[in-house]
Parts: structure tokens; sequence; C-alpha cells
């Protein structure tokens, strides 16, 4: 099995740890991280990713407009995405999705059901 | 010529070889065969005598019965270990998942720690008990009190979902900050009340020995947390202990920079 490549833009070094923590369970993958926005919309255009995990509320750019760009580029436009955020909202929720996210999680994380989905997803599973 | 001949006796003796193989293979085979014959002449012989005796077809039957009624013991034998087999299949599972929750728990407190011990600045102490609360915990209004040295009044430094001056003092006479402050344990509130600014759900005292330096209010959680957890109460816990002595040993830290600058201050002044 090749190895997949993950990226996690988060601001939060604390949530980083945690999901890094969490995704390292799994076998055959290689953890990028990106602090904002910004950070990681430069990581997801310069290298190939097989999955990302996105925060909402970041500094510099936020995670909605990341995804934005996400999905209109049509190179990274196949990327799944996954949101992770506070906002529990159900029109966070639709927005985050309408936009292109394949999943919605909110905080507090439980990394078995992160887990679940990122398997899901690079498996190339629909979400639930 | 000579090789010819040679080649020719060659040729000859792996035909005999071959022969004398054949041979052996058909003596073998009516050996078998014999056998078989011998086998098959015991057998209807003893078919024609039990068919003879009803005695003997009673004995065939009690053997086969006797048989069957072994067999369905074992039957029976092994469907009873198939069902413990189940039920500790079932019992692993459980503990598989407890052991993963607990993992995931230990994951938690770990992050939350080693966070809070990961610098010495007293402001970035503050942010990670925020980042703490917010991301592990899911609170949404709260404040972080901290021991004003001056006054010696516990003062709100960092607030999230409020303005720092919307939180009420920690000293209020019967409250609930008072009472936790007092008791130098964590005190947790029902979740699902309405919340408000005056009493918070959770009240998490930040204590030194002995001495309140602190003190983690949550006014409000998150709209999809509608509970406490287990590991919300080890943070709790975890956030009362090691919060309290990164934001001691940090305060500790900046003293000693500000003592150490003036020192250098003096030093630098005499010397010059």
């Amino acid at each position: 099995m090749d190895r997949k490549r993950i990226l996690i833009v988060e601001d939060s070094p604390t949530m980083r740890q945690l999901l890094v923590f969490a995704l390292r369970r799994m076998k055959d993958v290689d953890i990028v991280e990106a602090q904002d926005g910004m950070d990681g919309l430069r990581k997801v255009s310069s290298d190939h990713f097989d999955l990302a995990l996105i925060d909402i509320n970041m500094p510099v750019m936020d995670g909605l407009k990341l995804i934005s760009l996400i999905r209109g580029e049509e190179s990274l436009r196949s990327i799944p995405i996954v949101v992770i955020t506070t906002e529990g909202a159900k029109e966070d929720r639709e927005r985050a999705l309408s936009l292109g996210a394949n999943e919605y999680l909110t905080k507090p994380i439980q990394a078995n059901h992160v887990l679940t989905v990122v398997k899901g997803l690079l498996k190339g599973e629909a979400p639930a | 010529m000579s090789g010819d001949r040679k080649d020719s006796f060659s040729r000859g003796e792996e035909f005999l070889q071959l022969f004398s193989r054949g041979a052996e293979f058909t003596k073998e085979l009516l050996v078998e065969n014999e056998r078989l014959r011998t086998n098959l002449a015991g057998l209807e012989q003893e078919q024609t005598d039990a068919s003879k005796t009803p005695e003997e077809w009673d004995k065939y039957r009690e053997e086969l019965q006797s048989r069957l009624q072994d067999l369905e013991e074992e039957c029976e034998s092994v469907r009873m270990r198939l069902q413990q087999v189940e039920e500790e299949n079932q019992q692993f599972a459980a503990r598989y998942l407890e052991v993963e929750e607990e993992n995931n728990n230990l994951a938690n407190l770990y992050v939350a720690s080693y966070q809070l011990h990961s610098t010495l600045d007293l402001d970035e102490v503050l942010k990670v008990i925020v980042e703490i609360v917010i991301n592990l915990v899911g609170a949404e209004t709260f404040a972080v009190y901290l021991l004003d040295g001056d006054s010696g009044e516990l003062d709100v430094a960092v607030s999230e979902g409020a303005e720092p001056s919307e939180f009420p003092s920690c000293s209020k006479p019967g409250g609930i900050m008072a009472k936790s402050l007092g008791a130098a344990e964590p005190i947790c509130g029902d979740p699902t009340q309405p919340s408000n600014l005056e009493d918070p759900i959770v009240c998490i005292p930040l204590i030194v020995q002995d001495r309140p330096i602190g003190l983690i209010g949550i006014f409000a959680l998150l709209q999809q947390k509608d509970g406490f957890s287990a590991l919300d109460h080890e943070l709790f816990s975890v956030m009362g202990g090691h919060a309290s002595t990164a934001l001691f040993a940090a305060r500790l830290y900046s003293q000693s920079e500000r003592k150490l600058n003036t020192i250098q201050g003096f030093i630098d002044l005499l010397t010059k």
C-alpha cells in the first residue's frame, strides 16, 4: 500500500498535536502541518496530498476561504477535505459542505471518530 | 561406428530399466488387487452373515446408535465451545474499545500537559490554557483569573465569549468560585442549565503550595457539547495541577528575567 499524505491546517498547536497523535495510529501516513489558511494553501499547492483536515477560524486566511480556493483549482479539486471546528451551528456546517468540504466534525473531537472518517475518505468511501 | 554401438547399448539399458520398473509396478498392482479382492470378499461375507442373523443387525444398529450419540455429544460440546469463543470475542471487542478510549483520553491529557509546560512565557501559557479549554473541553464562554500581586485579588487575565469586565468577581460571597477556591477543588455544575455570566458551570482553582494563584471559570459550553465525560473531569484535574505550576513557573521566570535585567543594568552602569 502506498503512503498517504495528510495536511493539517490548524492554528492551535494543541489541536495540531492531538490530531497528529490520532493520525499516527494509521500506518503509512505522512503528516504535514500548516498553522493558518495561507500556510495551508502554500503547502497544498506545492505538494501532493491525499486528504486535508482544515479548521475554520484561523488568522491570515480562514478555513472556508481555503476550501473555496482548493475547490476552485482544477489540480486540487479532488482532495477530500474534513473540517474540524468549534462552530456547531447547522448553517456553518451547510456552508462548509456547500463550499466543497467532504465531512464536518465539531470540537471537542473524538480521535476514533476522526480516524474512522479519515480512513473512509482515504479509501474513497462517501461520508455517512 | 563404435559411438553408435555405445549409444545403442545405453538406450537398450534404459529400455531394460524402464521395462523392469514397469514389471515391478505391475507386480505391486497385482498385490494391491489381491488385497482389495480379499477385503471385498470379507465385507460381502460379513454382509451375508449379518443378513442371515438378526442379532448381528441389532448389534450393528446399537453400534451405529451409540456412534450417533457420541457424535451428537461432540457436536453439542463444539457448539458450546463456539458460544464460549463468541462470548470471549465480544468481551475482547468491548475491552478493545475501552483500551481505545483510554488511549484517546491519555493522548488528550498528554497533549494538554505537554503544551502547558512547553513555554515559560506567561502570555503563551495563558494562550495554551485558552486553547485547551476551547478545543479539548469545548467551552464557549470562560475566563482565566490570575492573582494580582498588588491588590491580592483574582482578576480576569484572559477571556473568551465576553469582555473581561463582564465576568463576575471571584470573591463574590457564597459564590461557586469562592467555594471552589476554599475547597481547593474543581467544582462542576449542571451543564444542561441555561448559562449566564453570574455563576460558572465549572470552576477550576489554580493552587500552588496551598496558595490560590488563579482560577478558570467556564460559563457556557459550545452548543454541540451537551455534558461532561470522564475525560473532561480528568482534564479539569490536569488543568488544576499543570496550569497552576505552568503559570507559577512563567511568573517566576519573568520576575527573574526582570531582576536579571535590572542587575545587568546596574553592572553596566558601574563598569562603564
